[in-house]
């Protein structure tokens, strides 16, 4: 039985993302609409299954979560911060520097969402990876202490991120 | 009463949307160096449009046909946002609009690692 499960729903996060953006697209929770997202939540993984590269891992949904409060609570944080930057300070005071950050994380998933997450909170932007996917190149737009804001962006985003997925 | 707090909320939402739009536009106005520029938007894409989607949310409640697309919206903003960021980027590395990145370690930035061609002008220099 629990093979059979396990056959039927590989990927189990998947279905549910699946089953949660069909019920949202459609905006409205009947019998018939959950029926059909519950079907494409069940097919369209068994579909794509032979496209993924390795076998998905169990991810750490609290900690993904608690990620996620940390990611939007920094971007209000900041979105202020940089208000207040564009608003009273001269553009040629600003110290924007070029941020180099070490990666212990590896996955390409992983550097995906630690980049994604630096560039949404106002005043760094990822700019680049090195050619064997081992620094991150950040810009800041106001850095006191460049090595110091990367060594955060480490403790901060990097160390959660690592828990989460590797 | 909780129709006129609930409108009072959206209307809030879309004051803050607003103010944060317009700090954006100012700052890419502002900025001298398109490196700098391209940290204003970056406020319009999650602050300024999260707050319009949270007034859409709002108001949909208040009037009766509740809705909640929107979380599907700002989600994948969110997720497609930082891509056109790095492509823009990439660019002013490419054209050397900006300082020359120091190197990471003894590697070098994937963006420079082109043929001889398409290196930036100063490089080839």
């Amino acid at each position: 039985m629990a093979r059979l499960l396990e056959k039927l729903i590989p990927h189990p996060f998947l279905s549910v993302l699946l089953i949660i953006v069909w019920c949202l697209l459609t905006n409205a929770v009947h019998l018939a609409n959950v029926l059909l997202a519950v079907f494409l939540g069940i097919v369209i993984p068994l579909i794509t299954a032979p496209y993924w590269r390795d076998r998905p891992r169990p991810l750490n949904v609290i900690k993904l979560v608690g990620y996620i409060f940390i990611a939007i609570w920094d971007i209000m944080v900041s979105n202020l911060v940089v208000t207040w930057l564009i608003l009273t300070r001269p553009s040629d005071k600003l110290r924007s520097h070029w941020l180099v950050i070490p990666l212990d994380i590896k996955r390409p998933e992983t550097i995906a969402i630690l980049a994604g997450t630096i560039t949404l909170t106002p005043g760094t932007v990822s700019a680049d990876l090195s050619d064997d996917g081992s620094y991150l190149l950040v810009h800041a737009i106001d850095s006191a202490d460049p090595r110091a804001d990367a060594q955060e962006i480490k403790d901060r985003y990097e160390r959660r991120l690592k828990e989460i997925f590797e | 009463m909780i129709d006129t707090l609930l409108q009072f909320a959206a209307v809030t939402c879309l004051a803050i949307g607003a103010f944060f739009t317009l700090v954006g536009a100012i700052g890419l106005l502002k900025f001298d160096t398109p490196m700098k520029r391209l940290h204003a938007p970056t406020m319009v894409s999650t602050l300024g449009v999260g707050a319009f989607l949270v007034a859409s949310i709002i108001d949909s409640f208040a009037t009766g046909s509740g809705s909640l697309r929107e979380i599907l919206i700002m989600a994948f903003l969110f997720v497609t946002a930082p891509i056109s960021a790095n492509f823009i980027a990439k660019v002013h590395m490419h054209r050397a609009d900006c300082n020359r990145p120091p190197r990471p370690g003894s590697r070098i930035w994937a963006t420079y690692d082109t043929d001889e061609a398409d290196q930036p002008a100063e490089e080839a220099a």
